[in-house]
């Protein structure tokens, strides 16, 4: 199995400069050479798997990959809550010039991110609103079970105002009032579920794997690499 | 408007769609899952089904039996078992 590197990258910084975040890439220089832009929270964990083996099909394919960090994600030092649409599409962008990305593969709430004119495609994309009203229920169902009462109109106006922690994750009242209307932007061909032949990998009740799901994804990206 | 467009799915339909969102939930196949009686334990039984599993069964639930779940309709006795998740799908899906 070819082993992936892990590498640094310079991503902008709020306020001017850059900082150091990391990228797992298959990189050896190759022509076509693929973006990814991760699920989000909970999903980034369920669907981590599936994305790197997808990865790892496309690098035998002869295709170069690399799947930035998301400032505030992993091993980023910034801090989560700190993180904006704004700030995460800029950080996008970067890693794109950075890596002199030719095509894009988005995995969910990261079709959100897809950087503007670069072609691709986007896996089963999912709308900011979407994303936290899962979330909000994850809190409000462990409330519950707290024996604590959490109204989701409540934790909604705490969250525009100050921000919130939803299932471990600070999402930052900038980023959440931004969530609450985002759309992925047009312009990436879309990926259903259906097309992968098995049940959705984010919905499980912990990570796992589908080797026959990650063939699927990676044959349909590489072909589409090959035909461009 | 075509008339019957808007008739509520059967409860055959309903069990067989929450049987298949539970299969996808709990990564069990199909057989297991047809093994489901109205006793099984689910939310409280099921290490794995933690709080952010249970949001994403109910939501897949509203995407799939064209349903809404309100913060209210969420309580421990209709998560416990399987026979009462089905019995709540099936009036929320009658009420639609």
């Amino acid at each position: 199995m070819t082993p992936f590197e892990l590498v640094d990258w310079p991503c902008p910084a709020p306020g001017g400069g850059t900082r150091e975040e990391m990228a797992l890439a298959f990189d050896k220089r190759r022509e076509n050479r693929l973006l990814v832009l991760p699920a989000w929270f909970d999903e980034a964990n369920k669907l981590r798997r599936l994305t790197v083996e997808v990865m790892r099909r496309l690098d035998l394919a002869g295709i170069d990959c690399v799947l930035p960090d998301l400032p505030g994600c992993n091993e980023s030092t910034a801090k989560l809550a700190d993180q904006t649409l704004a700030s995460w599409r800029t950080a996008a962008a970067a890693a794109t010039e950075h890596f002199a990305a030719t095509h894009v593969l988005t995995v969910r709430a990261g079709a959100l991110l897809a950087p503007e004119g670069l072609p691709g495609w986007r896996y089963a994309p999912v709308g900011g609103r979407p994303v936290l009203r899962a979330m909000l229920r994850a809190r409000t169902i462990a409330a519950k079970e707290a024996g604590r009462s959490e109204r989701t109109e409540d934790l909604q106006a705490m969250a525009r105002s100050e921000g919130i922690e939803l299932a471990g994750w600070h999402v930052g009242a900038e980023m959440f009032r931004e969530l609450e209307g985002a759309e992925a932007p047009p312009g990436l061909a879309e990926i259903e579920q259906a097309a992968l032949g098995g049940p959705a990998l984010w919905l499980r009740a912990e990570p796992d794997e589908d080797a026959a799901q990650a063939d699927a994804l990676a044959a349909m990206v590489a072909i589409g690499m090959a035909g461009a | 408007m075509t008339e019957g467009h808007h008739l509520a799915p059967s409860r055959s339909a309903i069990d067989a769609q929450l049987r298949a969102i539970l299969g996808d939930v709990l990564g069990l196949d199909a057989e297991r899952v047809a093994g489901f009686d109205s006793d099984t334990g689910l939310f409280g039984h099921l290490p794995e089904l933690d709080s952010m599993a249970v949001a994403g069964l109910l939501t897949e639930m509203e995407d799939r039996l064209d349903i809404v779940i309100d913060d209210d309709d969420v309580d421990g006795e209709m998560l416990e078992t399987y026979g009462g998740l089905l019995a709540f799908a099936e009036g929320k899906a009658a009420a639609a």
